[in-house]
C-alpha cells in the first residue's frame, strides 16, 4: 500500500454536499495554482472516461442498488486514481481533487452501504494532506440547488431510497443524512472546514493561506523550457 | 436460509432466501459449461426449477467490461473492482431473487475465480476477500480440476488458439504464449488449493471423460438437494 510520505506531490481534496460551493473553490484554487507556473492536475469525481458510460446507463435505467451504485463508482475511482492521479502525485505533481472517497463514505452509508465495507473498498487510496469541507447548513444548500437547477436527477435527490415521493422533499432529506455523514467523517479524517455561507472571494482567500501553510508551493514550480 | 461471507447487502434478508446456489468452479475449457447443461436439464427433469448466471453477464456492465478487457486498457485494480460490480449486479438482480423464489441457482463461476485472478495480479487478500465479504456463501462449490497438459489439448481442440487473459499473457511471465499459459495455469490452481480449504470446495477431477464427470457431479448434488427435503 501506498504511503503519502511516499510520494513527491500533494494531494488536496475539496468535499461537502451539493450546493455548498465546493466546485467553485476547487477551480479557484486550480486557477491560482496553475497562475503560480506550478505543476498542478485537477481530477473531478465519476469522470472515467471507460467507466462513466455504464454509469450513465445504470442511473438512466435507474438499475443501480446501493451496492452496485457504490461499486461502480469505485472502479471509476480506482480507474482515475491508478491512471491519473497516483502517478502525477509520484511524479511530482499538486493534484486536486473535487470529491474522494469521502464522497462515497457519505453517500453510500446513507444509502445502507456498511461504513466498513467501504474503507476496506477504498483503503488503497492516499489520505489527502489537505481535506478542505465546505460547511453549509442544510436550508442554505438546498435553497442553492433548487433555486439554480430545478430538474433534480433520481439518484441526486436520493429517490431509491423512498424518502419520499416527493423529488424535493426527498433531496432533502437525503441531503440532510448526507451532511450528518460528512460531520462525522470530519472529525475521523480532520477535515479543514471552512465556512460555506460567507462570501466567495473571503473563502478562497483563507483556503489559499491554508495552502500556502501547509505546501511549500515554490517547490512545485514547472521547469522553464529554455 | 442463506448464510453471507459477512453482512448482506443492504436491504436483503437472509431467510427469505430457499433456493440452493451451487456453484462450478474451473479454467476455461474443464468442461464448465458442457457440464451446467446437463446438469441443468438434469434437474428441470426432477422437477426444479434452474437459473444460470456467470461471469461478465451482468446487465450493468457486462459489455463497458467486454470492450475494457479487449482494449487490455484497465488496471488490475480497476478490473477487479468492475468485475465486482458485474458480480453483485447479478447477485442482486439474478441469484437473490431466484433464490427467494426456490430456484436452483447454477454458477458458471463465482467470487474465486475472481479472487484467485485479482490475488496473482497482485491484489492484497485481505482487500479482496473484504469486497465480496457481502457474496452468499454457497450450498456447493465443485471445482473441476483438469491438469494444464490436458487443458492445452481441449484449448486447441475448441478454438485452436490460446485466450489472452486465460494464458495470463498480462502478467509477463513469457512472451512465449505457451509458456505463458501453463504457468498461469499452474499459479491458478495453487490459489485453488490455497481456498479449498478456507472455503470447502470440493475437487473434481475433470482429466476424465464428460460422462463420469456428470455422474460425480449428480451424485454430490443430490445430496445437497435430498438434504433439503428431508
Amino acid at each position: 500500500m501506498d504511503n503519502v510520505a511516499q510520494v513527491k506531490g500533494k494531494l488536496i481534496v475539496v468535499e461537502g454536499t451539493d450546493g455548498s460551493g465546493k466546485s467553485t473553490q476547487a477551480h479557484l484554487l486550480y486557477e491560482w495554482i496553475l497562475g503560480l507556473n506550478c505543476k498542478v492536475f485537477f481530477s473531478e469525481w465519476n469522470s472515467s472516461a471507460i467507466v462513466k458510460g455504464a454509469t450513465k446507463k445504470g442511473k438512466k435505467r435507474l438499475a443501480l442498488t446501493p451496492t452496485t451504485f457504490s461499486a461502480i463508482h469505485a472502479t471509476d475511482f480506482a480507474d482515475r486514481y491508478e491512471r491519473q492521479i497516483l502517478p502525477m502525485l509520484k511524479a511530482g505533481y499538486i493534484v486536486i481533487c473535487d470529491r474522494y472517497i469521502f464522497t462515497a463514505f457519505a453517500r453510500d452509508s446513507v444509502r445502507g452501504c456498511n461504513l466498513e465495507w467501504l474503507k476496506k473498498l477504498y483503503s488503497f487510496a492516499l489520505i489527502p494532506h489537505i481535506t478542505f469541507f465546505y460547511k453549509v447548513p442544510l436550508e442554505v444548500a438546498c435553497e442553492r440547488i433548487l433555486a439554480g437547477r430545478p430538474q433534480l436527477k433520481f439518484f441526486e435527490a436520493g429517490m431509491d431510497l423512498n424518502l419520499s415521493s416527493d423529488i424535493t422533499e426527498s433531496f432533502k432529506i437525503f441531503q440532510g443524512r448526507i451532511l450528518k455523514e460528512y460531520l462525522s467523517l470530519s472529525r475521523q479524517y480532520k477535515f479543514t472546514v471552512i465556512d460555506g455561507t460567507k462570501d466567495v472571494h473571503y473563502q478562497q482567500t483563507l483556503a489559499r493561506k491554508i495552502v500556502e501553510e501547509k505546501i511549500e508551493l515554490s517547490r512545485f514550480r514547472k521547469r522553464s523550457m529554455q | 436460509m442463506k448464510r453471507f461471507f459477512k453482512n448482506p447487502p443492504p436491504n436483503v434478508n437472509p431467510e427469505d432466501l430457499n433456493g440452493k446456489l451451487v456453484v462450478i468452479e474451473g479454467p476455461d475449457s474443464s468442461g464448465r459449461s458442457t457440464q451446467i447443461e446437463l446438469l441443468s436439464k438434469w434437474l428441470e427433469m426432477k422437477g426444479y426449477p434452474v437459473v444460470q448466471t456467470g461471469l461478465k453477464r451482468s446487465l450493468l456492465v457486462a459489455e463497458e467490461l467486454e470492450s475494457a478487457l479487449q482494449g487490455n486498457v484497465l488496471s488490475p485494480r480497476t478490473l477487479t473492482l468492475f468485475y465486482a460490480t458485474d458480480f453483485y449486479d447479478q447477485l442482486e438482480n439474478i441469484i437473490i431473487p431466484s433464490l427467494r423464489a426456490g430456484f436452483i441457482v447454477l454458477a458458471d463461476r463465482y467470487i474465486y475465480t475472481l479472487m484467485a485472478r485479482a490475488i496473482i495480479r497482485g491484489a492484497e487478500r485481505e482487500w479482496i476477500e473484504s469486497i465480496y465479504e457481502m457474496a452468499i456463501i454457497p450450498d456447493l462449490v465443485l471445482y473441476l480440476y483438469v491438469s494444464p497438459s490436458v487443458l492445452v489439448e481441449r484449448t486447441f481442440q475448441a478454438h485452436q488458439q490460446l485466450d489472452y487473459w486465460e494464458s495470463g499473457m498480462d502478467l509477463g511471465f513469457s512472451k512465449d504464449w505457451f509458456t505463458s499459459f501453463l504457468k498461469y495455469q499452474r499459479r491458478m490452481r495453487l490459489e485453488f488449493k490455497r481456498m479449498e480449504k478456507k472455503f470447502g470446495f470440493e475437487i473434481i477431477n475433470a482429466n476424465r471423460t464428460p460422462k463420469s464427470v456428470d455422474r460425480d457431479l449428480k451424485a454430490r448434488i443430490a445430496r445437497v438437494i435430498d438434504e433439503a427435503e428431508k
